[in-house]
């Protein structure tokens, strides 16, 4: 029973919709209460465990100083002593339902700094998050994520994949 | 470089008009005039879009001097379609660890008798 609601949890997978135009929103279920995902986090020894250490990368640095004003830094070291860093500060702490903190990449690729907004809702032993970032600009927002978004990404997703598929099957290519 | 050109092909693309021309191009080949049928608007106005979707490469122009018919570009919405599809794969792959995680910690939970919420 209860892996069969675990596996309905993970094919949701990630979502990906923008709520407005200077947003982003991620969504997803976890099969866990929300305060252990909140420990997930903001634990240094466990952020370092999954956030963005994918193949060969390490979160090597990983403060946190979880307070209102207080201040958390990432650095990531990859393959070819590649790195990259970023941080912020935490604007707004609610353990364990919401989380909101800036963030600023070292070598950053949209203008301004960006606000992620953590909310965490527990429903039966299930936890959804929502991380919503919001850019300082549509601009620096569209940096990260340009798409003809007003109407969301499945739209969009949809939509390229018609043009594409029409488009190669009327080449045949 | 590429990011740069997605910048264009995003903006281009930003536009439910423009978004519309695409669709009908999907289906082969149109003059600006067959393309402003469908639409409300005046052949400037559909030219003017047409404009941005060439800049940025989306759309280009036949070989008929006479109807310069616009067709379809498919590779840089490829690359746009890949851009999505990375960012949502890359924030799965860290949920995916992260439910690792999760599991782990509700066993040591378990083990350790603790039911602190």
């Amino acid at each position: 029973m209860k892996n069969t609601v675990k596996k309905r949890a993970e094919s949701a997978g990630t979502v990906v919709t923008t709520p407005s135009e200077r947003e982003i929103a991620l969504t997803r279920v976890f099969d866990a209460p929300r305060s252990m995902v909140w420990d997930a986090l903001t634990k240094p020894e466990l952020v370092k465990r999954w956030l963005g250490v994918r193949a060969g990368w390490t979160l090597d640095v990983c403060e946190i100083d979880l307070k209102v004003g207080g201040k958390y830094r990432y650095v990531w070291r990859g393959p070819n002593r590649a790195e990259m860093g970023m941080g912020g500060v935490y604007r707004e702490i609610a353990r364990p339902e919401r989380l909101v903190a800036t963030e600023k990449f070292d070598e950053s690729w949209y203008p301004g700094d960006a606000v992620d907004t953590t909310v965490l809702v527990e429903k039966g032993g299930k936890t959804t998050l929502t991380m919503t970032v919001l850019y300082a600009s549509k601009e620096a927002r569209d940096g990260v994520l340009r798409s003809p978004m007003a109407t969301g990404v499945e739209e969009s997703y949809r939509m390229l994949d018609s043009l594409l598929a029409s488009t190669s099957a009327g080449r045949g290519k | 470089m590429i990011s740069h050109r997605l910048d264009t092909t995003f903006a281009a693309l930003a536009d439910p008009t423009r978004r519309a021309i695409l669709a009908r191009l999907a289906s082969g080949e149109a003059s600006v005039a067959e393309l402003a049928e469908p639409f409300a608007m005046s052949q400037p106005a559909i030219s003017k879009h047409l404009k941005v979707l060439e800049r940025a490469g989306l759309v280009s122009r036949g070989q008929d001097a006479q109807r310069r018919p616009r067709r379809l570009e498919a590779k840089p919405l490829s690359e746009a379609t890949q851009w999505l599809e990375r960012y949502r794969r890359f924030w799965e792959g860290n949920y995916q660890r992260l439910d690792a995680l999760l599991e782990e910690l509700k066993t040591t939970q378990k083990k350790r008798g603790h039911t602190k919420r």
